[in-house]
């Protein structure tokens, strides 16, 4: 599904992504690990579309396209979801008017007709039900005013409603209390299937306890510096990560 | 400009001659002096303070036809557009500065919605008592107004009566040989506890030049409720200066949204004069423009009183080469203890090219008030737009999307929901994009 190779990025010059390596399979949940400042975070936003980083090497090939020569929405319509680490508050777009616009804009993309709105409605009340989300919810403005929570909650409802291919979870846990983390890790094991994957980009092993991972990957400084399976998680919980920044560094 | 101005004059020599027994009443000695101030004050320059970021210039070198023939008809399937349709409303149309009785829709059961010319013969003590005495003196084109003040709509509204539909005027200008000068003139009484909405728009169907100088007077009498709309939306090469005057007494409340998206050039003269005590008002405007275009809004909220309230809003978005004025003047006199005065200007530039020029003026002269204003000039956010773009909504739409999101809180007091939805669809329309922002 996804194939990472020798991908190096920068931004304003400045080198963040040395060559990563990665294939994501559907049906597989990865986990990407690593400590401040590894990169993390420019590999989410790479794969998504962010303009303002260069990609100065390598290729990232998705179901056969180079997703490098796409757009940030084409990328969407790909299947392609990235639940934002700080998601933007948009003052004036209400959560409903959103996912409608998402939804149909993806849609037309695909050559599909719009959403019937009562088709779209049961949809959203039956997401919504899974992640424990309130009706009001769907009438104010796109994460103003949104506890971190709720934020992180909003992200997962979009990613029900727009059902992705490969759903790119960048530090959703941080922010989230025990009860909210269980629900939306609950609602992201709901939505998984054999035929998509999921990357989850975390800092510690947490999330992971509820949304188990099929691999588990280290990245350092830019580079994936070691992969295994959901036990590589539990060993840097205990150990942390200087032992393995001690083998990049020799 | 000197050229239009001696028109101006051999034409008000003609107006007077038309007028026979009249111009010697004291109706035409108001437009004999408001003719006489713009004769020794000319027309505005880039001199005056109140001009500085405009240039009238180019509006002002056409040879304007100023009375234009009472020839044309128009069928109403050509200005249907210009209707809300979706919803019953009475009607006021002017096909060249003449009314249209065909087209029209007005009453006089319970209370007046026809036209200036008639109120002039009919009610001469209504004359007497609101004919240019909420304009500002100083000010010229609305003088130009006054002096050729003849046709245009009258609206009054008795006491404690609630007009059960809204009233729309509509201007059109249809000439297509010579380029015109039109005056409408408007009145509006809202008599103590009445209420109504009324929508003003012109339009031209012309290909040449048309300058229209329109002035409104309004008077909202104790407890009276009015909501006014503007829809400034008019062909390219129509040119708009509005002059517009209201004058609030006890506890009355005024809600006017000058809405613009069209035209070659547009300038608001707005004014609100707070006569007595507990009165609302609220001034909004939505500014979307691009190409050559100009929008120019000049406001003043007077509080002359204690315990008056006014709040005002405007967005703009300008794309392009466009370029527009917001001069908000908020005057708090000595007396006018316990004023609360809001402000704010918003604006959002998307050219290098495209330009605003914005200042607040808050001359308060009374220490126990609370008065604020704020303004930006910015651009689009990048991080929302990525944040769009990556859940599937390409660039053109969630650009449109942010700079909707930016401009609606100015609909915040469009009461009725089929303008609501016109206006919508309008913005939409100015986005170059097809989405319902409403839901």
């Amino acid at each position: 599904m996804l194939k990472i190779n020798n991908l190096q990025a920068e931004i304003e010059g400045k080198s963040i992504l040395k060559g990563i390596d990665l294939e994501v399979k559907p049906g597989e949940v990865h986990a990407i690990m690593g400590p401040n400042g590894s990169g993390k975070s420019t590999l989410s936003s790479v794969i998504a579309g962010r303009e303002e980083y260069e990609v100065t090497g390598g290729n990232i090939d998705f179901e056969g396209e180079d997703l490098l020569d796409l757009g940030a929405d084409e990328r969407a319509h790909k299947g392609i979801f990235l639940s934002f680490q700080y998601p933007v508050e948009i003052p004036g777009v209400t959560v409903t008017n959103f996912i409608k616009t998402a939804i149909n804009e993806t849609r037309k993309a695909r050559g599909q007709e719009t959403m019937p709105a009562n088709v779209m409605l049961k949809m959203m009340r039956e997401k919504m039900s899974l992640l424990e989300i309130d009706n009001a919810f769907l009438s104010r403005s796109l994460n103003e005013g949104f506890s971190g929570g709720e934020k992180k909650r909003n992200e997962i409802f979009q990613m029900a409603m727009l059902e992705p291919k490969l759903a790119i979870l960048d530090e959703t846990d941080s922010g989230l209390d025990i009860d909210a983390l269980r629900i939306v890790a609950n609602g992201v094991n709901k939505l998984k299937s054999k035929n998509n994957a999921v990357i989850v980009i975390t800092h510690y092993q947490r999330l992971l306890e509820h949304i188990v991972p099929d691999y588990v990957h280290v990245l350092y400084k830019g580079k994936i510096v070691k992969s295994g399976t959901k036990d590589l998680a539990l060993e840097l919980e205990a150990k942390g990560y200087d032992w393995l920044k001690e083998g990049v560094e020799a | 400009m000197e050229a239009l101005k001696d028109k101006l004059e051999s034409s008000f020599l003609v107006l007077e001659n038309e007028l026979n027994g009249e111009a010697e009443g004291e109706i035409h000695g108001r437009r004999r002096e408001a003719f006489k101030r713009f004769v020794d004050k000319g027309f505005p320059t880039k001199r005056d303070e109140e001009w500085k970021y405009t240039n009238l210039k180019p509006i002002l070198k056409h040879d304007y036809r100023i009375f234009a023939k009472d020839d044309r008809t128009v069928d109403f399937s050509t200005i249907k557009p210009f209707f809300l349709n979706d919803v019953d409303t009475y009607k006021l149309v002017f096909i060249d500065g003449y009314y249209s009785s065909w087209l029209s829709e007005t009453t006089h059961q319970g209370f007046d919605i026809c036209t200036f010319s008639n109120m002039l013969s009919k009610y001469q003590d209504v004359a007497q008592q609101y004919f240019a005495k909420a304009l500002p003196k100083e000010e010229s084109m609305a003088a130009v107004n006054t002096a050729f003040a003849r046709e245009g709509a009258f609206i009054r509204i008795k006491k404690g009566v609630t007009v059960d539909k809204p009233v729309e005027i509509i201007f059109i200008t249809t000439d297509q040989k010579v380029e015109t000068l039109a005056q409408p003139r408007n009145l509006v009484v809202v008599e103590e506890n009445a209420e109504v909405s009324i929508l003003e728009r012109h339009q031209s169907l012309s290909a040449k030049p048309v300058l229209t100088n329109t002035a409104t007077e309004i008077f909202a009498l104790r407890d009276s409720r009015l909501n006014y709309y503007k829809i400034q939306n008019d062909a390219k090469n129509a040119s708009l200066i509005d002059s517009t005057s209201v004058k609030q007494y006890r506890g009355s409340n005024v809600s006017l949204g000058t809405f613009s998206f069209g035209n070659k050039f547009i300038r608001n003269n707005l004014n609100f004069f707070l006569e007595e005590e507990h009165t609302e008002s609220h001034m909004d405007g939505i500014t979307v423009i691009d190409k050559d275009q100009t929008v120019d809004h000049h406001t003043l909220a007077d509080h002359k009183v204690p315990h008056c309230y006014s709040d005002e809003l405007y967005k703009g978005i300008y794309d392009e080469n466009a370029h527009g004025v917001f001069n908000g003047k908020v005057m708090v006199h000595p007396h006018a203890q316990k004023t609360n005065a809001f402000q704010q200007n918003n604006n959002i530039l998307l050219t290098d090219k495209a330009s605003i020029d914005t200042k607040p003026q808050l001359e308060i002269f009374a220490d126990d008030v609370q008065c604020s204003h704020g303004c930006t000039i910015g651009q689009l956010d990048e991080e929302a737009m990525f944040y769009l773009q990556s859940r599937g909504i390409p660039e053109k739409e969630a650009k449109a999307l942010l700079l909707y999101a930016f401009a609606n809180d100015g609909l915040r007091n469009v009461k009725i929901p089929a303008l609501r939805k016109k206006l919508n669809r309008q913005i939409a329309k100015k986005l170059n994009v097809n989405l319902d922002f409403e839901l």
